[in-house]
């Protein structure tokens, strides 16, 4: 550890970038920047049922003026995809994606393995811009990827793996 | 039964006198909507099918001060079934949503769904936690949109003879913007 809480590394990204919707499925790394998100007076927080739905709702909020963002694991993306496309995509609406990156290095559940392997290729093939964080930079790149989800109309997707919950940093 | 067309205006006719955004479902719901009442408060969904419901909670909860109505279908309905439970766990007070259910998909050939067999998306909506009306007439469709909740009304087979949209997403989403989101927040 080197003193920087990950989950409120990232939060205070969200916070910068204000972001004050926030839709959520969870994962066990995002337990703790769910829970903070649920518990900020300034936000709604929307508890969804699948990834899709997330994008879905978080698309309405953009609609009524807010600036959404959706915490999901990565297994999750694989559900949003013709969402992401045809509806953030089409219309060009900006949505800042916090995801909890599975299958990579200190995996315990194989099942994770083969999406947490095709996840960059996703986005990449999706023309979604990705970033990769460690924690002391979290917040910075956090409200960063938002910026350029607004300025551009378009997905932003922060992937934080395995070590970034652990609070490594290279 | 009515047919999906009657309803459809209805709706419209009824979102214009609340002064209602509404968010119209993917295909041919959306091209009837557009063909006879289109207003700048109309979201046309042109893809993401299923997602209509949930759309119209994220709009409703985010202008608690305006009111949401949201136009879905059985089929797209039965393809986001959570979002009947998200609605019901959020309850915002200004939304509501009318599930047109024809028992089939409308907008692909009209392949069966299985609410024209034995599923029941009231009593589906109903469990999920929604406070659920049906609507057989145009008086009990005029009089439930009043309501929050769910709407649930049984239509006719079939699409009526209504061109595509000839409005690019572009121009569907910068028009009702400039309805649906304050402009202090709309950047």
């Amino acid at each position: 550890m080197n003193g920087i809480d990950p989950s409120r590394a990232v939060y205070a990204g969200m916070k910068r970038a204000g972001i004050d919707f926030v839709a959520s499925v969870p994962c066990v790394n995002l337990d703790r920047l769910i829970a903070i998100a649920a518990s900020d007076p300034d936000t709604t927080h929307v508890p969804a049922t699948r990834e899709e739905e997330g994008v879905g709702i978080c698309a309405g909020a953009y609609l009524g003026g807010k600036r959404p963002a959706l915490l999901m694991q990565n297994s999750g993306l694989g559900n949003s995809i013709n969402a992401l496309a045809s509806l953030n995509g089409l219309y060009r609406i900006p949505l800042l994606l916090i995801i909890s990156h599975r299958g990579g290095e200190g995996e315990t559940i194989a099942g994770q393995v083969p999406m947490g392997r095709m996840t960059p290729k996703l986005l990449e093939a999706m023309q979604i811009p990705r970033f990769a964080p460690d924690p002391s930079e979290a917040e910075d790149i956090v409200a960063q990827a938002a910026k350029i989800a607004w300025a551009d109309g378009t997905p932003a997707a922060v992937l934080l793996d395995i070590r970034f919950w652990r609070g490594r940093s290279l | 039964m009515m047919k999906r067309i009657d309803a459809i205006a209805i709706i419209a006719q009824g979102a214009e006198s609340m002064d209602a955004l509404l968010v119209g479902n993917i295909g041919y719901p959306s091209r009837e909507l557009y063909a006879v009442g289109d207003r700048p408060s109309n979201f046309y969904m042109l893809g993401s099918m299923g997602l209509a419901s949930s759309i119209g909670l994220g709009l409703a909860l985010a202008r608690p001060d305006r009111r949401v109505v949201a136009i879905d279908g059985d089929g797209s309905v039965l393809m986001n079934l959570g979002s009947l439970a998200t609605i019901a766990d959020q309850s915002p007070k200004n939304y509501l949503l009318v599930i047109l259910d024809n028992g089939c998909y409308g907008s692909t050939g009209c392949q069966p769904t299985c609410t024209c067999r034995r599923a029941d998306l009231a009593r589906m909506a109903e469990s999920a936690g929604n406070e659920v009306r049906l609507a057989a007439t145009p008086a009990e469709l005029r009089a439930g949109l009043a309501k929050r909740g769910v709407l649930v009304v049984k239509v006719e087979i079939g699409n009526a003879d209504v061109p595509v949209i000839d409005l690019t997403p572009e121009e569907i989403i910068r028009r009702f913007m400039a309805i649906s989101a304050p402009p202090s927040q709309s950047s």
